[in-house]
């Protein structure tokens, strides 16, 4: 049979005397809300150029959950259990910042075993949130190893929680005037051996990731933010840590005793999502030095404040007396009041400045809770760092800044 | 890897854990800007350690703008700046809180703008502060408070057409 000319292009592609159809058109694509580096339901809206992202617009509210709307309803006491959920990741970190706030307004101390007690186990939540940052950069940069090995730390750090407060993830264990309950039996040998066992991890994180040439060549040089821009955007934490501003909180404004520990603040001068990195890890190191110095200073004692309106009285006194019996019946109904006043405390979370702004009307519950949340603060300064980067830049870029969005929107 | 290390060291294991009061976060002093701001700030009042400087509506962008410039005060970076409802009925009806915080000097300071209900509109100080941008969508979003001149008047938390402003007092907890 007759064989029929078939036209067999020259290029599997695109004839070169052709124009692009493309063009030097840009595209809009939007990254998220589901994406599996973007740590959560967050939206880009990515114009690109190519690969290269033009501009970078973060679109939130996906994981709005009215938190300070709801933190307006509960008693004071109750609102622990709400605080939790914001930075899930830092949960601890979170409850410590409302229950300062509400005891400078209170004006009350809390025992010194409670003090000890908050550091040691705050330390421990930003080791626990610097392990699933740590696994989730390297996992979005495709190394998949070590996010296993640093969940079998979290786990360790996850028992201890359950062990202390009921509760894995939102312990509520910190309350105002002090704790929920005190230490069970188990928990400091539980401590020891993941105190023990945690440096042969870091060692071993270090070999796996920092040392590898593939990680580090993914993050070196990309993402730079400059010190001024990262102050004028509202960076804190480890973040600005990276672009050389040494600004922590523990060591500026210190509060629950922070002062009386000896620990060094790392800060790295590049700027780039390198640099945020390197002080992560450097901050996981000084965390474990704070919780070594927290269990050698735990002395037995109250876990309480003895304060009137927080401590319920004697039982047998209760029973004999009626105005024993009324302020314990006020205490477990109504709860305490709070004078009228305001107060902003701000605390230094696994991800930067966490503030609170309590507004009391002297009722029993609180008339306004703003959570300066740092992750929201921190978000913000995305487009200035992604801008002129490749897309694979911007998931680095994104894993840097280490956001959680129950933090960005609450 | 360098460090920094800013505050003296006493830690050496032997100072006592203090039980209170926790915070130490010092407040700027404010009467440097009392005479020269006397049109704009209505107040300055002090309590539990924090200053708060009332102040009106006009001249807020002059005054925000010293605050960040002047030497003394150096106040770079913007903690919060969050709305309050301060009651349905109430007049005024909302606040703007500033939280500033200088890196340079440690110090911070509270600037509240009172609104009336019919009147709820303020300058944008994001040509101060980058980083208002999104607080003040969110204090828009949630409580309708408008920002003059903001280079991005959209809300920022919920959907682009919702309507009501969450925060206020009167919006049910449930939503509707």
């Amino acid at each position: 049979m007759a064989t029929k000319e078939i036209e067999v292009p020259t290029s599997s592609v695109l004839a070169f005397d052709k124009p692009d159809p493309l063009g030097d058109q840009q595209m809009t694509l939007s990254m998220g809300p589901q994406h599996p580096s973007t740590h959560g339901v967050l939206r880009l809206e990515l114009v690109l150029d190519g690969e290269t992202v033009v501009s970078a617009k973060p679109d939130i509210g996906y994981l709005h959950t009215g938190i300070e709307k709801t933190m307006e309803k509960e008693k004071w006491q109750q609102v622990v259990t709400v605080t939790c959920r914001a930075d899930y990741l830092n949960s601890m970190g979170c409850d410590l910042g409302y229950v300062l706030a509400v005891e400078k307004l209170l004006g009350i101390e809390v025992p010194e075993r409670a003090q000890v007690l908050r550091v040691l186990l705050t330390e421990l939540n930003r080791l626990a949130s610097h392990l699933v940052w740590y696994g989730t950069h390297a996992l979005d940069m495709g190394g998949m190893t070590a996010f296993f090995y640093a969940f079998v730390q979290r786990e360790k750090i996850l028992d201890l929680y359950e062990c202390v407060s009921g509760a894995r993830l939102h312990q509520s264990y910190f309350r105002i005037g002090g704790l929920q309950s005190d230490l069970p039996g188990n928990f400091i040998p539980l401590l020891k051996d993941f105190v023990d066992g945690f440096p042969a991890f870091l060692k071993e994180a270090n070999t796996l990731v920092t040392g590898n040439k593939i990680f580090q060549n993914r993050l070196k040089g990309v993402g730079r933010i400059s010190a001024d821009d990262a102050i004028a955007w509202g960076l804190s934490g480890p973040s600005l840590r990276g672009s050389g501003v040494g600004w922590d909180i523990r060591k500026t404004e210190p509060y629950t005793g922070y002062e009386a520990y000896d620990f060094n603040v790392p800060v790295y001068h590049d700027g780039d999502v390198w640099s945020r990195y390197c002080v992560r890890m450097d901050e996981m190191v000084e965390s474990l030095k704070i919780i070594r110095q927290a269990m050698d200073r735990l002395k037995p004692g109250p876990v309480n404040s003895d304060h009137p309106k927080l401590k319920l009285p004697p039982r047998d006194l209760m029973k004999q007396h009626i105005d024993v019996m009324i302020h314990h019946f006020l205490v477990a109904s109504e709860g305490f009041t709070v004078p009228i006043g305001e107060v902003y405390f701000p605390i230094e979370s696994a991800r930067g400045e966490l503030g609170y702004y309590v507004v009391s009307d002297g009722k029993e519950r609180p008339w306004r809770v703003r959570m300066k949340a740092p992750s929201f603060a921190n978000l913000q300064a995305l487009p200035k760092m992604a801008e002129g980067q490749l897309i694979a830049d911007v998931i680095a870029i994104i894993g840097s800044i280490d956001i959680v969005l129950g933090d960005v929107d609450r | 890897m360098t460090t920094t290390n800013d505050q003296p060291d006493k830690a050496d294991g032997t100072a006592p854990i203090r039980r209170g009061p926790n915070q130490t976060s010092r407040y700027a002093d404010a009467s440097l800007i009392r005479t020269q701001f006397a049109g704009t700030i209505e107040d300055i009042q002090e309590a539990l350690g924090e200053v708060t400087v009332i102040a009106k509506r006009e001249g807020v962008i002059e005054l925000m703008t010293f605050l960040r410039d002047e030497p003394k005060l150096k106040f770079d970076y913007l903690s919060d700046l969050s709305g309050v409802d301060l009651g349905e009925f109430a007049e005024p009806r909302f606040a703007v809180a500033y939280h500033l915080y200088s890196l340079a000097h440690n110090h911070r300071l509270r600037i509240k703008v009172f609104l009336n209900e019919d009147d709820a509109h303020v300058p944008t100080v994001s040509g101060v502060w980058p980083s208002a941008d999104w607080h003040e969508r969110e204090v828009y979003d949630m409580y309708g408070v408008e920002f003059d001149n903001h280079p991005d008047p959209r809300r920022i938390l919920m959907p682009a057409d919702y309507e009501g402003h969450p925060l206020r007092k009167d919006f049910p907890i449930k939503g509707y």
